[in-house]
């Protein structure tokens, strides 16, 4: 990478950060043709020093033009508030990002005090100045990251200052990606130059257009107002389309966070939409069962920590079998303990059930305590990536996954497995499949254990993006029922359909309600719904569903 | 009315109680001086004030789940939008002597940068406006949530599943600061209520007295409802729907009426907790402490009346004296309550001795007693 | 609506179809019933009887076809408690009583008498109503019994009560459905004989398995079979039908 540049070639041999340092200092030289004097950097600390915004401009123009070796160190500082300065003697030191002090003119270790120190104070005027000459600093840096940060600095600042060395930049460059990034940056300097011919911007507006975000239609939004003509009409022109493609994004972008939100509501409800959907057993305890599976998410990963740190990645596949079992074991005791009994008195489950969801809730408080647990994601949860215009988040986008396989695979286990044969038999006709030979109670149990189970795997789910508390499954309770009866009783593909339907519309809803109301919409918009269809979208006809 | 009276022995015995509290716990308060054993404490009248407001909200609950078989999960909204009400009258007394010394606006306002006071907010520091909002908004709520469900014919689970839709939605709209009520603090810091501080004993007193005879009015209203034909109907629609609409009864308009009223008594019921706790916030709308009403019903015995208002004191009691000892095991003992008592008493306290009197009773009674009828399901 | 009656018929279904989720419970029934006639209708399970029977009292509404009472009022527009208000009254299969009512506040409940919520909310007993409740329990036989709660009836004790209900009503036309199902041979006979009564001066429509009580009826029969009629006439006519043998009588 080094060998591309050609007046540092004679520092490959240097260690990676004499590279950083010296040739950096020799190019600076070499653009200004100032040389760089022991005692001037004495100079420029000191206007750090004064405590006065136009002296720290001045300081951070003299600091980049200086080659200092912690000039890069010393304005990252003054970016965030960790530069410093000793009043009385006028030493300025910063601070890394540990806290430890350094020493700014030698980049040492600073055996001094944080305590008498004072920090160097930023305003607008000074953070411009901080961003124009971190971006100097960088465009001819010999490390590529730099050299793309500068790029992109450059273009969101649109610092005219630059243009010479953004040009210089640009006929060296050989990587195509900071390549592109500093066409952009010169086009962004272009669109708004004063003195920049008419060529040039209608170049410079073809290469925002083609870049197409936000930032872009920013430039173009500025460069038509003040252009005339020609430029006028293909800014105004660019702009038009941009504004088709970023709206086509922006929606696109708003269906996949939709499609997140529908999918944990899907997954919230799923095991409810048997439990109730299919058996008719209306669980108010469902919510504990989704929080009994992320607390042994939890504790599966204390146990990981504790002894096997290498298998943390693997901490989730590891709590998804575990997590059905305890959910699903919780589940068959509920059900032969309590429900049993209630057949056939729904409201009197309801009460029950709550009542089982109180203990759950308090018996987690006693044991794990009131407060949020830490539930870690493995590193392939982390990060995100973008496609398109869209921003896509790791962790989102596996609970998206995993939600389909839990979905497609209960399918199969209801319409593939003798279980499942047996339990769509119970819940049609319950003497028939009696008398046939099937052991009716078993499959109450079972089908209740089925439903909690998959609760509990929503659970190990759902610890990723929510704190995992006590009151964790009351948040979800009633969303979940809505879903259940939005999508109709009885029906599992209504229950995905209901799911991500009303996780789009929450998700187009909030930019023009907020957060909140948007939700109360959606809530009232539901009660009328189930008021005018009360057995749901996709509701099942006939005498069966009057009894 | 057919022959049957409007109070029974039971209903008796509750009035007395009922009136004799009314009467004697202010005097016991008041002037039986501290060292007295028949003194009544402060924290005595406001506790037990408390639990005769949650016992009118379990009459009212009763009286749409008992007779007409309406789980209704979002009778605390009810409660407290009836709360909110008279929170609005109390805040308004507050005047120029809220932190801000605003003379228009409550602090809370104030602290928004609001210039003007809210239209919902007018004539809130008329007393009698404020009494007619304590009826007309859990009234006019639970008319139109009523309209549309009964009509739809929503029963059931169904039912009880868009109620606690209802308050979780009232929960989270007042939790918004710009709903105008307060957000997540609520209304508090009361002065005074009609010119009387609001903190002193006599009026801490007074509205004790206030509660029990609402209780006891409220108790009879329901009484008489459920004593009447229309009390049969009720019933005859809890045990058969179907077959009431066969018999040509519009049974949309005998739960809509039987809700409107059961959510004014609820309504009736947070106006008069509001000024004896000193606070009214959206806490209040949790679907957990309608389900909490809920309980206390059932202990008591639903289709009682009475057993719904001992229910509630009973419940209560027991939350005070748990939360208190042994804060940890509070939600075990309620868990408990709600499986033990829907699985081994279903008809709740009264509704056990009701039944073992009743086999006594009947021989001695004779053709036509009055029978309150009993709970079948 | 009463100027221009479109049948002279009490009551007139015509080409009804009813159908859920593809399942055709009619297919084009049409029937006719004159003022003051008892009919029988049988048919083998699944025939459309009770769908029929809903589509009359307006629980199910029909896809397609006409319902008309009385002439000209189309009950396909009206409700369940329009319809009862009407003058139809309905007896279920299974025996349908308020059991945690008493057998005397049953027949009440039932009595002709404004219906309206504010009517019976604050309305008075009309005088002579004990007469009538008592005159009504006498015909069903239940008056010993009028301070039971109804849920401690016996089966066939609850079927009378029904029948009481149903005469409490006075309706201009009662759907008895399986009146008889699960009685005792004497408890039938009875039935049929407290029918017969009836139908001195109310129509009658029964709905009935037990060919010999509809044979006891001795009224015109009506034959349904997979949601249509295909055979109707009196009982000795259709048991020589070779259609009906086939499906229903036959087996």
């Amino acid at each position: 990478m080094t060998a591309s540049f050609g007046r540092g070639r004679a520092a490959v041999a240097a260690t990676r950060d004499l590279i950083c340092g010296i040739a950096l200092a020799i190019l600076l030289c070499l653009a200004w043709g100032t040389p760089a004097r022991a005692d001037a950097i004495d100079d420029t600390l000191a206007r750090f020093a004064s405590d006065k915004f136009p002296e720290t401009e001045k300081a951070i123009g003299e600091l980049a033009a200086s080659g200092a070796t912690t000039a890069a160190a010393i304005l990252d500082a003054l970016g965030e508030n960790r530069l410093l300065f000793n009043p009385s003697t006028r030493a300025v030191y910063y601070k890394d990002a540990a806290g430890t002090l350094f020493d700014a003119k030698t980049g040492e270790k600073a055996g001094v005090e944080a305590g008498g120190l004072k920090k160097v104070r930023l305003n607008n005027a000074v953070r411009g100045a901080l961003e124009a000459a971190k971006g100097d600093m960088s465009i001819l840096s010999p490390d590529p990251a730099r050299r793309l940060a500068a790029a992109e600095s450059v273009f969101k600042s649109r610092d005219q200052s630059a243009f010479a060395k953004v040009e210089a930049a640009l006929a060296k460059e050989t990587d195509t990606r900071i390549k592109l990034a500093f066409e952009q940056a010169r086009a962004a300097l272009l669109a708004t130059k004063v003195d920049a011919s008419e060529a040039q911007r209608l170049e410079a507006i073809a290469t925002l257009r083609a870049r197409g975000d936000q930032d872009a239609m920013g430039l173009l939004e500025a460069a038509s107002a003040t252009a005339q003509g020609a430029v006028k009409a293909a800014a105004d022109s660019a702009i038009a389309s941009l504004n088709l493609t970023l709206a086509v994004w922006k929606n696109l972008q708003n269906v996949w966070y939709g499609l997140s939100l529908g999918s944990v509501l899907l997954l919230a409800a799923i095991g409810l939409a048997i439990t109730f959907g299919v058996m008719g057993v209306i669980n108010m305890a469902h919510g504990e069962m989704v929080m009994l599976g992320a607390y042994t998410t939890f504790i599966v990963q204390e146990w990981i920590r504790a002894y096997q740190p290498g298998l943390f990645d693997y901490s989730l596949a590891i709590a998804i079998p575990l997590a059905f079992a305890i959910a699903g074991i919780a589940g068959i005791a509920i059900e032969r303990l309590v429900i049993r009994f209630l057949y056939g008195r729904p409201l009197e489950t309801l009460l029950a059930t709550w009542g089982i969801s109180l203990i759950l809730q308090q018996a987690v408080r006693t044991g794990f305590g009131p407060n949020n647990r830490d539930v870690g994601a493995p590193s392939w949860m982390a990060g995100s990536f973008e496609l398109g215009g869209l921003s896509i988040t790791y962790g989102r986008m596996w609970i998206i996954v995993f939600t389909i396989g839990v979905f497609l695979a209960l399918q199969l286990v209801l319409r593939a497995t003798p279980f499942g044969l047996r339990m769509r038999a119970v819940t049609q006709n319950r003497r028939m499949a009696s008398s046939m030979g099937i052991n009716t109670n078993r499959i109450d149990a079972l089908a209740f254990g089925l439903g909690s189970g998959i609760a509990g795997i929503a659970g190990v789910a759902l610890s990723q993006i929510d704190n995992v508390s006590p009151n964790l499954g009351q948040s979800y309770i009633i969303d979940s029922f809505l879903v259940v009866v939005f999508g109709g009783v009885g029906n599992l593909w209504g229950t995905l359909v209901a799911a991500l339907s009303l996780g789009v519309a929450n998700k187009f809803l909030e930019p023009f309600v907020g957060a909140v109301l948007g939700k109360i919409l959606l809530l009232v918009f539901i009660i009328l719904f189930i008021q005018k269809r009360p057995r749901g979208l996709f509701a099942l006809k006939g005498r069966a569903v009057e009894a | 009315m057919t022959s049957a009276r409007l109070l029974d022995l039971r209903g008796a015995i509750f009035a007395v109680v009922l009136i004799a509290a009314a009467i004697l716990v202010p005097i016991a308060a008041l002037a039986v001086p501290p060292a007295s054993p028949f003194h009544v404490p402060a924290y005595v009248i406001a506790l037990t004030g408390k639990y005769l407001c949650y016992a009118l909200l379990a009459v009212a609950l009763d009286l749409v789940w008992g007779y007409c078989g309406i789980l209704s999960l979002g009778h605390g909204a009810f409660f407290a939008l009836g709360g909110y009400a008279m929170g609005m009258y109390l805040m308004r007394q507050i005047g120029a002597r809220g932190v801000y010394a605003n003379p228009n606006l409550p602090d809370f306002m104030v602290f928004l940068n609001w210039h003007d006071l809210p239209v919902a907010w007018w004539g809130f520091n008329s007393f009698g406006y404020a009494l007619l909002m304590v009826l007309a908004v859990p009234g006019v709520l639970a008319f139109a949530f009523g309209w549309f469900a009964f009509r739809s014919r929503v029963t059931g689970v169904y039912l009880s599943i868009i109620t606690q839709a209802m308050t979780y939605a009232l929960l989270l709209a007042f939790f918004r600061n710009d709903m105008g009520f307060g957000g997540n603090n609520g209304l508090t810091d009361f002065k005074d209520i009609l010119g009387w501080n609001v903190q002193a004993e006599p009026t801490r007193a007074a509205l004790f007295s206030l509660s029990a005879i609402a209780l006891l009015i409220g108790y009879l209203i329901a009484r008489a409802v459920t004593m009447s034909k229309f009390g049969k109907v009720l019933v005859a629609i809890r045990d058969a729907e179907s077959r009431t609409r066969f018999l040509g009864y519009r049974v949309e308009n005998y739960k809509l009426l039987v809700f409107t009223l059961s959510a004014m008594m609820a309504g009736v019921a947070g106006a008069l907790y509001v000024p004896q706790v000193g606070i009214i916030n959206p806490s209040e709308f949790a679907p957990a402490n309608s389900i909490e009403a809920v309980i206390w019903v059932a202990v008591g015995g639903r289709g009682t009346l009475v057993g719904a208002a001992i229910g509630a004191v009973l419940v209560n009691f027991g939350k005070t004296y748990f939360t208190g000892a042994l804060p940890e095991y509070w939600l075990f003992a309620l868990g408990a309550l709600f499986v033990l008592v829907t699985l081994f008493l279903p008809k709740g306290i009264v509704g056990t001795l009701g039944q073992l009197f009743a086999r006594e009773r009947r021989a001695a009674v004779g053709a036509r007693g009055n029978r309150v009828p009993a709970v079948a399901e | 609506m009463d100027g221009k009656a479109l049948t002279s018929s009490l009551l007139y279904l015509d080409g009804v179809k009813v159908s859920f989720d593809g399942y055709q419970a009619l297919r084009g029934l049409s029937l006719a019933l004159t003022p003051g006639e008892m009919r029988a209708i049988i048919g083998p399970n699944g025939a459309g009887k009770t769908t029929m029977m809903d589509v009359i009292t307006g629980k199910t509404r029909p896809d397609e076809g006409d319902v008309y009472f009385a002439g000209s009022i189309d009950l396909t527009a009206l409700d369940e408690a329009a319809i009862a208000e009407l003058g139809i009254g309905r007896k279920f299969q299974k025996p349908t009583v308020f059991e945690s009512h008493t057998v005397e506040d049953n027949v009440l409940l039932a009595l002709k008498a404004p219906r309206a919520a504010a009517a019976t909310l604050f309305g008075r007993d009309e005088a002579g109503i004990h007469r009538r409740i008592d005159a009504i329990l006498a015909t069903v036989g239940l008056s010993d019994l009028r301070a039971h709660l109804a849920g401690g009836l016996s089966h066939g004790q609850k079927q009378w009560l029904e029948i009481g209900m149903l005469l409490a009503q006075d309706p201009k036309l009662l759907l008895v459905d399986e009146p008889v199902a699960g009685m005792t041979d004497a408890e039938t006979a009875q039935t049929a004989q407290l029918l017969r009564s009836i139908a001195k001066d109310h129509s009658i429509v029964v709905v009935e398995h037990d060919m010999a009580f509809v044979r006891d009826l001795g009224v015109k029969v009506t034959v349904l079979h997979e949601g249509a009629v295909i055979a109707e006439g009196p009982i000795d006519q259709v048991s020589a039908d070779p259609k009906v043998i086939e499906v229903y009588l036959g087996r």
